[in-house]
């Protein structure tokens, strides 16, 4: 029961997503039928579930909403731009219910309400007429009803007494499958049941149609039940037979001596009743046992552990593949063509079983970008500006864990960008804008990662009040001079927040920089762009699984460590003149016309120092989420590599400066640099003497 | 004994078609699930439940159509089906009985409920 309980709150889900897409359809004029009736399905599905959980608030709701779909539906409600407005808003009341359900965050008790009245005003508004108020809400009237019958049943009748019961069943009655032997069967349930069945109107066998009912069955039943509980037996065929239920001194007919008398056991085998005419058709009822049949849907459902465990044990294949690969090609088999044949389609496979593994976790973006337009709304009713979204790339497929946690750095975006980035619309008007703003996010895959855009048209980043407010918060120094790139990527410094005051909407205690950690924690990057007068976009770009990166296998001191590539800018020859040392700590390398922080990562690291450490004159320039660049002096670059991430706070510890650790192909484990992490505590270093 | 009884469900909705699946599956029944109206007709294709249960609202093919055309196969005119219907429609179960469905479960139903329909109806 609990594994549907997850199960419903999954399609719910899926049925706000389809309800909220199918609204925004209809708000842009969409009329088609097929999308009212999957909104109506949407909502209805969602009161049909509840009502097994017995959550009463979503039932209620959802059935309030229901009943104006319905109006919709049948055309007699139309679809005014009111109608359209109050449907979003209940869809977005819809969705906080079923997160309540959830064990979310509690509906505040005002917001439903008001909604409630203009929903059930607008289902009753179409026509007018006391009627109407009936109508409101047959469900509960039936449900009213329903009791009050059931318990005077029970309490007025306590003595048995006999019922005689007349009962002719139809044709139709037959053609629906429904079988008077069933009811004969269902009655003895009752009470003790004595059946005699009237054949006078059965043709000869060359007259008789097998599908026309041409018995009369008089039943007497000895029970304590009530006549109505009883004539319930015959609710799914009372309109296919003829009925009569009387107490037995007030109907004569049964008094009349009946043919046969058949004494019908609760659990009589059918041939006692043969005279039944057979519904049945021409040929075998029973047909061969009906296989098993596997149920052959289109998807399954599966654990997410499982999906993960999974990924796991492949990379473990991966690594052992490399491995073997390695061992093979330094021993005897080397030069074999069979083996090499046999290593390479071994390579290949594997390598496909990894993806398809991955491709497993692979969900469209779509989820995330729909629970935006929501948002959208939200923040445009706050802000008054209107406001549109529009989405690009819903399809694109990214890692789940990838997707969950888009959702807050687009959430602060998003708000950001309406809030700061689109002007009001007189503002608008007179820079000869579209009254209505326009808020873009797209996603696309882009040389083995996803980049995600959230662009507005708004007035652009002012770069001379970010500049203003980052000398005043000491995040340059007031003689700093700033490229306009350099100037835009301010909003991400830690405590930067341009906004006077802090607002409702993107004012609540973060600013862009805990969006940026947020991006970084995935392995991601993220920037900006802005035009003035034009808006800006930002760009997040971010790896499509947080299980497997693209590294830089290189050599530092006698181990072997990873750089990612996404941090690795280029690598080279440094030749001796081209470094500049300051003091002890510091070293600088010219680059073409430019001086970059020179790093020697082994001694940061605390690697013992090699012997012909001085001959070293490879470095890599690499740059970290904020733009920052250094170089690295390594001992020697070995190659780029796909390596599997394994955990090494997980394994081990968190180290400074290390990401997380690999296994390579022969077996030793490299650690994974922290470019970031090595940058900043490189700023530190700097920094440090200067205060003290 | 003769092997145990097999019941095709036909529900647009994950949640209901689990419900019926564990209910049938706890009281000894087989269950075949289909997820629309169309679907039911292809997995029926020729297999032969001892019942059908069926949604009425539903993409595709509504409960309505999908009823009238199993019972245009004169091999499946004594196969019992319910609609799983709720308590105010009234004017459905009678346009689902006029397309020929047996009987109705009325939602939101409950393991007992469930079984007494089908008992009723003979499967």
């Amino acid at each position: 029961m609990a594994g549907i309980r997850v199960v419903f709150f999954e399609e719910c889900d899926e049925h706000l997503g389809e309800l909220e897409n199918g609204l925004i359809a209809i708000q842009e004029g969409d009329r088609d039928p097929e999308t009212i009736n999957i909104i109506f399905r949407a909502v209805h599905s969602i009161k049909g579930g509840a009502s097994i959980f017995g959550l009463e608030a979503l039932v209620g709701f959802a059935h309030t909403f229901e009943n104006l779909l319905t109006k919709v539906r049948s055309g007699e409600k139309a679809l005014d731009e009111a109608v359209i407005k109050t449907c979003l808003k209940a869809a977005d009341v819809l969705a906080d219910l079923v997160r309540e359900a959830n064990g979310g965050a509690a509906v505040e008790d005002g917001k439903a309400d008001p909604l409630v009245s203009t929903l059930t005003a607008l289902s009753s508004g179409s026509s007018a007429g006391a009627e109407e108020a009936e109508e409101e809400d047959p469900e509960l009237a039936a449900l009213q009803f329903q009791p009050v019958s059931v318990s005077f049943a029970e309490l007025d009748v306590a003595a048995p007494k006999t019922l005689a019961i007349r009962f002719k069943p139809g044709l139709a009655m037959y053609a629906k499958a429904n079988d008077a032997i069933l009811i004969l069967q269902e009655l003895s349930r009752y009470g003790e049941v004595k059946a005699a069945v009237n054949t006078d109107a059965l043709p000869l066998l060359d007259g008789l149609d097998p599908r026309e009912g041409y018995l009369t069955w008089h039943i007497s039943l000895l029970t304590t039940q009530h006549p109505s509980l009883v004539r319930e037996v015959f609710e799914f065929v009372e309109n296919d037979c003829e009925l009569e239920i009387s107490e037995a001194e007030t109907i004569a007919p049964i008094a009349a001596p009946p043919p046969p008398v058949i004494e019908a056991p609760p659990t009589a085998p059918p041939v006692s009743f043969a005279p039944a005419p057979a519904p049945a058709p021409v040929g075998p009822v029973e047909a061969a046992p009906v296989p098993n049949q596997p149920q052959t849907q289109g998807s399954i459902r599966v654990d997410l552990d499982r999906v993960d465990r999974m990924i796991d044990l492949v990379s473990e294949l991966v690594i052992n593949q490399s491995i073997l690969v390695q061992r093979l090609a330094g021993e005897r088999f080397n030069g074999q063509a069979e083996v090499s044949a046999a290593l390479e389609d071994l390579d290949k496979l594997t390598r496909e079983i990894q993806d398809s593994v991955m491709a497993i976790r692979a969900q469209p973006v779509k989820a995330v970008f729909q629970r935006m337009s929501r948002l959208v709304r939200e923040v445009e009713a706050v802000t008054r500006k209107p406001v549109r979204l529009v989405t690009e790339g819903d399809a694109t497929e990214v890692d789940r864990t990838v997707i969950e946690r888009l959702s807050d750095p687009l959430t602060h975006m998003i708000r950001n960008a309406i809030d700061h980035g689109i002007e009001p619309p007189e503002k608008r008007a007179a820079a000869g804008k579209p009254a209505m703003g326009t808020v873009k996010i797209a996603a696309a895959h882009r040389g083995g990662r996803i980049i995600i855009e959230v662009s507005d048209d708004g007035a652009g980043i002012n770069r001379e009040r970010v500049r203003e407010k980052a000398v005043e918060r000491g995040v340059i120094g007031a003689e700093d001079r700033l490229t306009d790139e350099e100037t835009d990527n301010l909003i991400f410094a830690a405590g930067f927040s341009t906004a006077d005051q802090v607002s409702d909407i993107s004012g609540r205690g973060v600013g862009m920089d805990v969006v940026r950690s947020g991006v970084q924690a995935l392995g991601g990057r993220i920037t900006v762009t802005s035009v003035q007068g034009q808006g800006s976009t930002f760009t997040l770009s971010l790896p499509l699984t947080l299980a497997v990166m693209d590294g830089m296998l290189v050599q530092v001191g006698d181990q072997g460590m990873v750089v990612p590539l996404t941090a690795l800018v280029e690598s080279f020859q440094v030749a001796p003149g081209d470094v500049t040392r300051l003091g002890v700590e510091t070293t600088f390398l010219h680059l073409r016309g430019a001086n970059v922080p020179l790093l020697d990562l082994g001694a940061m690291l605390g690697y013992p120092r090699g012997e012909d450490e001085d001959g070293r004159h490879v470095a890599l320039l690499v740059e970290d989420d904020s733009g920052q660049r250094a170089a690295l002096l390594v001992n020697d670059i070995l190659g780029q590599q796909q390596v599997v991430i394994k955990s090494l706070e997980a394994n081990y510890r968190e180290v400074p400066g290390v990401a997380a650790a690999t296994i390579l192909g022969d077996g030793r484990v490299a650690l994974i640099l922290d470019v970031n992490a090595i940058l900043s505590r490189r700023r530190r270093v700097c920094a440090e003497p200067k205060a003290a | 004994m003769r092997e145990s009884k097999t019941i095709l469900t036909v529900d647009d909705s994950r949640t209901m078609r689990d419900m019926l699946l564990m209910t049938l599956n706890e009281a000894g029944y087989d269950v075949v699930q289909a997820e629309d109206g169309e679907d039911g007709l292809a997995k029926l294709g020729d297999m032969r439940p001892d019942a059908i249960i069926t949604d009425i609202n539903m993409p595709k093919l509504d409960g309505f159509g999908f009823i009238e055309k199993v019972r245009e196969d004169p091999s499946y005119v004594s196969v019992p089906i319910l609609v799983l219907t709720t308590e105010s429609e009234q004017d459905r179960k009678d346009r689902a009985r006029a397309a020929g469905a047996t009987g109705w479960i009325v939602k939101p139903f409950n393991p007992s409920k469930l079984l007494e329909a089908l008992r009723r109806v003979g499967a």
